[in-house]
């Protein structure tokens, strides 16, 4: 680790065919820090996930860790540089276990040449005891992750990522699909890989998920970067106006007032807009 | 690096010791084919029993015909479990057998050219079927079902070419096996070779084909379970495209796969040219079917990620209990195919509910 930032991209292009998905955007994160990516749909979100989990190539541009240049030929190649991708929906085999999930690409051999085998025991420990530091109770290392929450789903991805030394984590949409309670177990345990020194990339098009993990904001808008906003720099509000563009907010604007009014002349006095909290799905 | 922070040891949970080992024994993959196997083996003692379905020739028989379909069962069950079928294994059987007996009757090549050259040409189907699924995308189902005609088309062109026949006998050629000259004991012959022995060898009164099943169940049981390819052949046909950001090199692993749906049905063409001493162009036909009823009976999921080698086992026992059991208590042999088709069903509707039972959220 030197001072420079634990991952940096300068002015990456990524264009398939005709359509221009990445035109120039530079960003740059640093230990330590959790930069929050934020982008309506089709902003380019996941071609710069893509680009950087080694998925894809830039057309131009570059990829630096540590000040220095690399190039990425596989996914797994993105790995061995460090850096570990948590994709929103494709996290997790349901199908396997907690154990075999948590070890997948990755597994723990004893052995020697055609007769090396899985060394299962180490795994199941490993697992269970990387998953109870995270404050999740496996009961059975060999149950299926199908049957975890989908919070608990999305923090063995994370665990698995930490616990392999991954030094930059690619968050893809990780609180998307969650409730409030669930969701706040994976932002716990962001904060926690964060305070391991990890340069954390949290993606999202919801601000409110991010806002209280992130230190600064990159905004992506139809294939650009609108800018990096430190958090003491900018509001929530500011962030999603940037976002989604003015002329559209103030349009949405418009209608929620028009709502607010109509709740307004129907609303008993005291009753709260919101659900109370911890009634999100969790499982 | 050793967790984030230090946690208390977790107690354990005391309802899982009580509940647990019945439960985890209901949720295993193979216990449908294994209750199933056993009922079938007590229905046909009791019907059959006296009639010689216990006598030694009758537990014979129906050993091989398990053990036949069995070791095609284990390469369709490894294929299935990373999400693809192989409807090429029946024409493979047939074209194997003939590669590998034609060129020794015909063209007088030794024994072990012979069987390289199979195991080369097995190996190479399932190169091109893997790529093709690889690169086009395509459903497999497609993909082998065109190779499925093409190398059953292929065999019968190619043998009737150069025999004018259907069929290639030793027995039909005076010629030499191994310098050895063959005519009437032209099957005692070839298989007094030494790959000749390997493949029709018997052993505590059982026929190769079931040591050779038994040999592949636990190299393939072993591969599942216990290696990291394995742990990849599980993932591969869970889901494909998280396996690939996982690092698991899932092209490779089809193919991998494919080649050894195309090694088991070669291994079973040899078994039989050895038995039979000839080869036949119609030989394997809707052989690709019963092996995916064999995986399938035995517990393995039609859509990939989850099934089981040992599972296969009882799948195949099932199979030549059932089909010998009916011979040999002599009933009209016509309905088994309805029998088939109805435990097949019974077997998908019963996998179903375990994967959701195996999957939902407790």
């Amino acid at each position: 680790m030197n001072g420079r930032p634990a991952v940096e991209l300068r002015d990456i292009v990524k264009t398939y065919g005709r359509v221009v998905a990445l035109n120039g955007v530079s960003m740059s994160v640093r230990n330590g820090e959790v930069m929050c990516l934020l982008g309506d749909n089709g902003a380019g979100k996941s071609t710069l996930i893509k680009v950087l989990s080694g998925v894809v190539e830039a057309t131009s541009g570059k990829v630096l860790l540590h000040g220095r240049e690399v190039r990425f030929d596989s996914p797994r190649d993105a790995q061995r540089h460090g850096i570990a991708t948590v994709h929103q929906h494709l996290a997790v085999q349901p199908l396997m276990s907690v154990t075999r999930n948590f070890f997948l690409g990755r597994e723990p051999t004893v052995g020697w040449g055609p007769l090396k085998r899985l060394d299962m025991a180490t795994a199941r420990r490993v697992a269970v005891e990387q998953m109870g530091n995270m404050g999740i109770d496996v009961r059975d290392a060999d149950q299926a992750v199908g049957t975890l929450s989908g919070g608990e789903r999305q923090c063995v991805a994370i665990s698995r990522a930490v616990y392999f030394g991954a030094e930059v984590l690619i968050l893809d949409e990780p609180t998307a699909a969650l409730g409030v309670r669930q969701a706040g177990i994976v932002l716990r345990y962001v904060a926690q890989a964060r305070a391991q020194g990890l340069a954390v990339i949290f993606i999202t098009h919801n601000v409110h998920h991010a806002y209280p993990v992130a230190d600064a904001f990159t905004i992506l808008r139809r294939g650009t970067s609108y800018g990096t906003f430190q958090k003491a720099e900018v509001s929530r509000e500011e962030v999603l106006a940037m976002m989604s563009g003015t002329e559209e907010l103030d349009a949405l604007e418009q209608e929620l007032e028009e709502f607010a009014r109509e709740d307004g002349a129907a609303a008993v006095p005291g009753a709260s807009a919101l659900p109370p909290e911890g009634q999100g799905r969790d499982g | 690096m050793s967790g984030i922070r230090n946690s208390p040891s977790l107690p354990p949970d005391e309802r899982l010791r009580q509940v647990g080992r019945l439960r985890r024994f209901l949720a295993r993959p193979e216990t449908g084919a294994v209750a199933g196997a056993l009922i079938i083996f007590v229905f046909f003692s009791l019907v059959a029993g006296d009639k010689g379905f216990l006598a030694q020739r009758g537990i014979r028989s129906w050993m091989e015909v398990s053990a036949q379909l069995g070791i095609i069962g284990i390469g369709a069950t490894l294929l299935m479990i990373g999400g693809q079928f192989d409807l090429s294994v029946g024409s493979m059987i047939a074209a194997a057998g003939m590669l590998f007996l034609l060129p020794v009757v015909v063209y007088g090549w030794p024994i072990w050219l012979a069987l390289v050259v199979v195991l080369l040409f097995a190996a190479g189907v399932g190169l091109v079927n893997g790529t093709l699924v690889n690169r086009t995308g395509l459903p497999s189902f497609i993909v082998t079902l065109a190779f499925l005609f093409i190398l059953r088309g292929l065999t019968l062109g190619i043998t009737r070419a150069v025999t004018g026949s259907t069929q290639v006998s030793v027995r039909a050629f005076i010629g030499t096996v191994d310098g050895v000259v063959t005519g009437a004991d032209a099957r005692a012959v070839l298989q007094d070779t030494f790959v000749g022995r390997l493949f029709s060898f018997e052993w505590l009164g059982m026929p190769a084909s079931v040591w050779w099943w038994l040999g592949l169940t636990i190299v393939a049981a072993y591969l599942l379970l216990r290696t990291p390819f394995g742990n990849w052949i599980f993932a591969v046909g869970g889901n494909a495209e998280a396996a690939r950001n996982s690092g698991v090199p899932v092209d490779f692993v089809r193919i991998v796969l494919f080649m050894g749906t195309a090694l088991c049905a070669s291994i079973l063409a040899l078994l039989q040219v050895f038995d039979l001493g000839s080869a036949d162009v119609t030989r394997g036909t809707l052989k690709e079917f019963e092996a995916i009823i064999v995986a399938v009976i035995g517990g393995t999921l039609l859509t990939g990620g989850y099934g089981t080698v040992v599972g296969a086992v009882f799948g195949a026992l099932i199979f030549g209990m059932t089909s010998q059991g009916i011979f040999i208590a002599r009933w009209n042999t016509d309905w088994f195919r309805v029998f088939l088709g109805a435990l097949l069903l019974v077997a998908v509707i019963f996998n179903t509910f375990i994967r959701k039972h195996a999957t939902e959220a407790s």
